[in-house]
């Protein structure tokens, strides 16, 4: 009974997030799946450009809930992802209050009482009014819960990710003045990593590890399809086996996905019905990022082209 | 299930995927919300749950197959198990008449039950039967290659092999064709059997055997290393380098920021009368890693210094600043071929250009300072591997001295015992006087604890 409503729940997450506008392989239609169910993150791995920020995109669009976005960069710190104490606010408050200020500690008669009083208002400059709630703490405050993106983790420091443990994996922080915060509606938390670093273990732990590498044939025309609906079928077949083909080669940067629908694009734009060697010269710039990797490619194309138009035959 | 599923994640420790107790329970409400009917969603979510890498992933993938591919044990056990009570029946002696009328078709009467299964070859029974022993036997608990032999036996004795030995027995004087039959059918068991157990070791066994061979191999002389180890070592070393980098590449950020700077704090804020709107701190202050690395490749050290280049070649990616030289009997700088080439192609380089030489010292140090004696600043801390032995040529601890006296410390490491320094032409004791740190360096362990504490002086 639980199989069978899990493998349609499945497939119920793989045509939500085709509605998107995003093909999903099984494997992260259930891990998607599967983090709804056991309320945990998924950290997202793979090369640049497979569709790991996309995926939140889609699952924020699909389940019409806000996307919170955390950009990571190195020296990134609490102040900036969680929250921070509006110092200025405070100060200005202050200065604003000064009358008040002497007003209260003027009915204080003796230094004690007026230390006292001190303390109470003390507390009311360290309270909920005067945070700036960062990307982190706004997550957990969406009533609604919501999809919270934290991008690029690998490129953050080793101390950002003791930071995130504690919301990764109970959905709270901890704010020394004010006690934890709890979220309201836990928020479908992805992870993205291009494995610049390793990421610690107790990361990990914490996190649905999916690995987002470049699609199979099949499923990368499925992509180019939907995401390029102008471009006739022969010609996505054609342009998806040639940059497989081209994925064979030992270059600096392969083309991945987001460089395919550029290019599938491009050639809607040009009004190419099919790929000939002059079309993809002109056009290779697109897919391949760097001059050395051009010029590696270049003697190939020709070869590519044939190879793709062959395995259309027989696929 | 449940115990099955247990079973599996000893099988994922066995080939290197790290499954804690908190990541098991993760996988069960995983399994527990997919179901068992679908196996590659079953796959999906371990893998998703287990996997921490990709390459862990594909470890697990195999082990998957290669653990779901069995028959379960528990299925068949019950059956089996009844079987095995047949067998201690004491009524079924065999009678010799039964016997010969059988002829060759059919097993005859009055043999014990593995005879009758092994004669009448149906392999599903077979390897059912093997699956249940296997269990009975507690297979799973296997850890070295050596307990083969015992668990073989074990799974033999548990489907009724004693049993079998008297069958034989007493055919080989009755119907000695259906004896012969029948050894070369328990022939094939024991084959199938040590088949199992193998399997079984390679399931089960890997981490033990592997953290085993880890250990003995990051105490073992680097200098004797079998050729067909040094691969290991590589890996072993390159894990080393792995993590002195994650321990050490990123310089933390917040420990750096010290006290409250009054003076400047006031400075700064002078505009708005002295309320601190901008505040500033003092910076401790802490050195950027210098690293000038001058290393042995003479013939007596060779296989050394080739781990030791390969740490300095992994030591370029957590310090920015490293210089390395080798030298035989000149020196020449490395550190171009290290960081531009795959550490095979630039420890071939670096060898075919100053390799393998008889050492001198002395001409290898006043190489250096001719030429990069400049490189050395007071942050620099020098690193020198060599045993020292100069082949009795004059040994420049002059030139060691003044290169002492320019940088912060001179640490040597020594492949040889300290007992070998000073006998022979090892002038280890007259270096030694103007080095901050001289340490015997022979095993992978030693070599990890160097680097350490060398790259920690930094932090």
């Amino acid at each position: 009974m639980a199989d069978q409503k899990a493998s349609t729940s499945i497939e119920a997450v793989e045509s939500g997030l085709a509605a998107q506008g995003y093909i999903a392989s099984r494997q992260i239609a259930t891990a998607v799946y599967l983090s709804q169910q056991i309320e945990k993150p998924i950290l997202v791995e793979g090369p640049a450009g497979v569709g790991k920020t996309e995926l939140a995109k889609a699952i924020a669009a699909w389940r019409g809930m806000k996307m919170i976005r955390l950009q990571c960069y190195e020296g990134l710190d609490e102040a900036k992802a969680l929250y921070e104490w509006k110092y200025a606010k405070q100060l200005l408050y202050t200065q604003i209050l000064k009358d008040k200020l002497g007003e209260v500690l003027g009915g204080a008669q003796t230094l004690h009482a007026a230390l006292d009083q001190l303390h109470d208002f003390g507390d009311v400059f360290f309270s909920k009014e005067f945070v700036e709630p960062r990307p982190l703490l706004q997550a957990l405050e969406q009533p609604g819960g919501c999809v919270l993106l934290i991008d690029e983790i690998d490129k953050s420091d080793a101390e950002f990710e003791s930071l995130l443990l504690e919301i990764l994996s109970d959905f709270q922080v901890t704010i020394p003045e004010l006690g934890t915060v709890s979220a309201i509606t836990p928020p479908t938390v992805i992870l993205t990593s291009n494995s610049e670093r390793d990421l610690g273990d107790a990361l990990k732990r914490r996190c649905l590890h999916l690995h987002i590498g470049f699609p199979e044939q099949r499923l990368e025309e499925r992509i180019v399809e939907s995401r390029v609906p102008g471009i006739s079928q022969a010609l996505r077949r054609q342009m998806v086996g040639f940059i497989h083909e081209i994925r064979s080669l030992d270059l600096k940067k392969l083309p991945s996905v987001s460089e395919t629908i550029d290019w599938a694009r491009v050639l809607v734009l040009l009004q190419a019905t099919e790929l000939d060697t002059e079309v993809v010269k002109d056009t290779l710039n697109v897919l391949l990022k760097y001059e050395a990797d051009i010029e590696a490619a270049a003697p190939q194309v020709t070869t590519f082209i044939a190879k793709a138009a062959r395995s259309n035959v027989f696929g | 299930m449940r115990e099955n599923l247990h079973r599996f994640f000893r099988a994922a420790r066995g080939v290197g995927v790290h499954v804690s107790p908190a990541e098991s329970i993760d996988a069960m409400r995983a399994v527990a919300q997919v179901g068992l009917s679908d196996r590659t969603i079953l796959r999906d979510a371990l893998l998703l749950t287990l996997a921490k890498s990709q390459d862990e992933k594909l470890a697990l993938a195999d082990c998957f197959d290669l653990f779901f591919s069995q028959p379960e044990p528990r299925q068949d056990q019950t059956e089996a198990g009844s079987e095995e009570t047949a067998s201690q029946d004491p009524d079924q002696s065999p009678s010799s008449g039964s016997a010969s009328e059988a002829g060759e078709g059919q097993p005859p009467e009055g043999l014990g039950p593995l005879a009758q299964m092994l004669l009448s070859q149906d392999r599903n029974t077979i390897a059912a039967a093997i699956a249940s022993a296997s269990g009975t036997a507690s297979l799973s608990d296997i850890r070295y290659s050596t307990q083969r032999g015992i668990f073989s036996s074990r799974i033999l004795d548990a489907m009724g092999l004693q049993r079998l030995r008297d069958d034989l027995d007493a055919l080989t004087a009755t119907n000695p064709a259906l004896a012969e039959r029948l050894r070369a059918a328990l022939d094939a068991l024991r084959e199938a059997v040590r088949d199992t157990v193998s399997q079984g070791l390679a399931l089960y066994a890997r981490e033990e055997a592997e953290n085993l061979r880890n250990e003995i191999l990051r105490n073992a002389p680097l200098a004797r290393i079998e050729r067909r180890q040094v691969a290991e070592m590589r890996a072993l070393i390159r894990q080393i380098a792995r993590r002195l980098r994650e321990r050490y590449s990123k310089p933390r950020k917040r420990q750096r920021r010290g006290h409250l700077d009054v003076r400047r704090t006031l400075r700064r804020n002078a505009a708005w009368g002295g309320v601190p709107f901008l505040t500033a701190w003092k910076r401790k202050h802490r050195d950027r890693p210098k690293i000038v690395a001058l290393c042995d490749v003479s013939g007596s050290v060779a296989q050394v210094s080739d781990f030791f280049l390969l740490l300095i070649h992994s030591l370029h990616e957590v310090v920015d600043d490293v210089r390395s030289f080798a030298f035989s009997s000149h020196m020449i700088e490395v550190s171009e071929i290290l960081e531009k080439k795959s550490p095979e192609e630039a420890m071939a380089e670096i060898m075919s250009k100053v390799g393998f030489g008889s050492s001198d010292y002395g001409s290898s140090l006043v190489d250096f300072e001719k030429d990069f004696m400049s490189t050395l600043t007071p942050q620099t801390t020098v690193i020198v591997l060599g045993d020292a032995r100069s082949n009795n040529l004059d040994p420049r601890a002059d030139i060691l001295r003044r290169i002492s006296e320019r940088s912060k410390r001179l640490v040597w490491l020594n492949p040889e015992g300290r007992l070998a320094w000073g006998f022979g032409d090892s002038e280890m004791p007259r270096y030694a006087t103007f080095c901050t740190v001289v340490r015997q360096c022979a095993t992978a362990q030693q070599l990890e604890r160097a680097v350490s504490d060398i790259v920690a002086t930094y932090q």
